[in-house]
């Protein structure tokens, strides 16, 4: 995107939006949504993606349609009736045994041939690891645009209106597909809201077949080795979260945001700073370039708010911060401010936390 | 073994600034760096080819300037760089960008010995999209492996390749077969220092420099922004919200006080919370 930085793109002519599409895509129709299924769980992102995609399809007087790519048996018919669930109207099923685990080659295949075979308008995936791999190859062997990390999807005068963060989540931009279709677009996980599920009569499906045995395909899956429980940090779908950032001054004092976590039973996080000083994980990282969050409590300490930090944090219901300086960029988005030192402030907190919440133990320590 | 590696110059975004009223990108004086994740790989294809010996070629497309970011990666230790650069790649998103990028390994293919693999970022920290890499594998035809922890071996000769791919909730194992395209995640190793005797062959290192034509191509409708099925819109800074945090007042206050006040103006907010917290929490 290097013509980003300025208000008017150096190709103003070619950018007013053309109604007038080449003669072989005028019968694209309808919204695609990517229902992600690894290893017989669909991922959350595809049910967000649903709710935003019902929004695009009514705007457009059109269906929204599930994309199903998964082996024969109760995964894939179970994330089948969840695409209704979530609003879906149809869904276009590829159903293969060498669709169990995700590989580049058949995934990329399948949905290429769907696309060419049923022409979607619009094509929406979740921006996880495998829906990026995918994305990317299908947009071009499609030789269409693809808008990665959407925040907000629109329609406007009947195109798709994708806005994503740019320069690192300093500015916005909207990007159109012109010409070329279908029009597609990934967001991350927790970026859109999740929609409310329904119990919705099954809707209609439609098989496709897989033009593609497994000889053909020469990646071949060696193994899958799962998370520890430990290691997996479910940042995005916690209810709540603690993160830290550099105001915290040491790698040690860190240990303050994980006793609070403990204690609350919240998940932890940090800033993009703690994570390039290798004081935590970059599975940890609360932000534009980490982890996008939804919680109901955010309680962000010592962590000053620039923007890449705000953008994945905005969605949270409540958001405290507690920073040294009144002046921090944090306080113009967070809910509810302390001016003071985390360091101290944290363990006072975590403290009173435990005392609120478990009336007992507090006895017990009482008597 | 011939590795091709693509790396991008990028502005070291901790260095951005927005100008407060005009809401523009101040550029001026932002020193350009490598993209980061893009060391990761520089760095996998350097130990691969002192590993299995070859040779490793580093590519950018970029304005003449990303010339420096390709001298910088033959201090690291590449033996050859190529820099594509023409104005008629300006503008391009990641499909424009895939396809120069491919007519250049292409190009370099011919002119220098087919490369076995291709290495790349898991993506740039200025565009952040993840799409060049499987973009470039897809116009050349080549198998990809996108958020590559690690290479697991390599056999020249039976021409395969296992890699460990980060996927959600875990690690995949594939078994592949070389070419391919690989792109590295971050964190999975560490950038040598490079030798002083690299650093004094990159200063005197010729840099591979071709024009679109040059490098063979001559659909220029492929590139730039007429090759681009993405049109920039609007680039706007994002809405503030108008009110400013509710501070609570630390007058005369001990920080239990201050905790104990906190947690009381969460629970008037989001009442739901406190049984939750209750229930899950302060085990």
């Amino acid at each position: 995107m290097s013509n980003a930085n300025r208000e008017a793109p150096p190709s103003a002519g070619r950018a007013g939006i053309k109604r007038e599409l080449p003669e072989h895509f005028r019968d694209y129709r309808h919204v695609w949504v990517f229902i992600e299924l690894e290893r017989g769980e669909v991922h959350p992102v595809s049910f967000e993606l649903l709710g935003e995609g019902r929004k695009l399809a009514d705007k457009l007087g059109m269906q929204l349609a599930g994309i199903v790519l998964g082996p024969p048996g109760e995964a894939t018919q179970h994330a089948i009736a969840e695409a209704f669930a979530y609003g879906a109207d149809l869904v276009y099923l590829v159903e293969a045994p060498l669709l169990a685990d995700y590989r580049n080659e058949p995934f990329t295949k399948a949905m290429t041939d769907l696309v060419n075979t049923h022409k979607p308008e619009i094509l929406l995936l979740g921006a996880t690891t495998l829906g990026r791999d995918l994305a990317g190859s299908v947009a071009t062997t499609l030789l269409t645009g693809l808008t990665a990390d959407c925040t907000e999807l629109d329609v406007v005068d009947g195109s798709l209106a994708a806005t994503r963060p740019t320069f690192g989540g300093s500015l916005l931009c909207t990007i159109y597909t012109l010409n070329y279709r279908p029009q597609m677009a990934t967001v991350r996980p927790r970026v859109m809201a999740m929609p409310p599920r329904t119990d919705k009569p099954v809707g209609r499906v439609i098989r496709h077949k897989l033009s593609m045995t497994e000889e053909e395909i020469i990646t071949k899956v060696l193994g899958f080795n799962l998370d520890r429980q430990s290691a997996k940090a479910n940042l995005a779908y916690a209810d709540i979260v603690v993160a830290g950032g550099l105001g915290l001054g040491s790698a040690e004092n860190l240990q303050l945001v994980k006793n609070l976590a403990r204690a609350i039973g919240a998940e932890y996080g940090c800033s993009r700073p703690l994570v390039q000083k290798g004081w935590m994980p970059a599975d940890r990282q609360v932000g534009q370039t980490g982890k996008t969050i939804r919680p109901k409590l955010y309680i962000a300490a010592g962590i000053s708010g620039a923007i890449q930090h705000r953008v994945g944090v905005e969605g949270a219901d409540l958001i405290v911060a507690i920073n040294t300086d009144p002046n921090a960029p944090i306080f113009d988005f967070a809910h509810l401010g302390i001016v003071t030192d985390a360091i101290r402030f944290l363990p006072a907190l975590t403290e009173a936390f435990t005392r609120r919440l478990s009336p007992h133990s507090h006895d017990k320590l009482a008597s | 073994m011939h590795i091709v590696i693509c790396i991008k110059q990028v502005p070291d975004s901790a260095q951005i600034r927005v100008h407060p009223v005009t809401n523009t990108i101040m550029r001026q004086g932002v020193p350009t760096i490598i993209n980061p994740y893009d060391l990761f790989a520089l760095e996998e294809a350097l130990r691969l080819r002192d590993a299995h010996g070859g040779e490793v070629t580093v590519l950018t497309m970029g304005p003449p300037m990303a010339e420096d970011a390709l001298r910088k990666a033959l201090t690291y230790g590449a033996d050859r760089a190529v820099l594509l650069t023409d104005r008629c790649f300006a503008g391009s998103d990641t499909l424009a960008t895939s396809f120069a990028l491919s007519r250049a390994i292409v190009r370099i293919g011919e002119t220098f010995g087919a490369p076995d693999i291709v290495f790349a970022g898991k993506q740039t920290i200025d565009g952040d999209t993840a799409q060049v890499g499987p973009g470039i594998a897809k116009r050349l035809g080549l198998l990809q492996f996108t958020y590559v922890a690690k290479i697991g071996s390599i056999d020249v000769d039976a021409r395969e390749i296992t890699v460990k791919r980060r996927s959600e909730g875990g690690t995949q194992m594939l078994k592949s077969r070389l070419p391919c395209l690989v792109t590295m995640l971050e964190g999975t190793n560490e950038i040598r220092r490079g030798s002083l005797d690299d650093a004094m062959r990159a200063a005197r290192s010729q840099i591979v420099k071709w024009s679109a034509a040059e490098a063979g191509i001559d659909d220029l409708n492929k590139c730039g922004l007429r090759g681009s099925p993405t049109v920039v819109k609007r680039v706007f800074a994002p809405t503030t919200r108008a009110e400013k945090a509710t501070q609570i007042d630390m007058t005369d206050k001990t920080q239990h006080d201050l905790a104990d006040e906190l947690i009381a103006a969460i629970f008037t907010r989001q009442p739901a919370l406190e049984h939750e917290l209750a229930f899950d929490g302060g085990q």
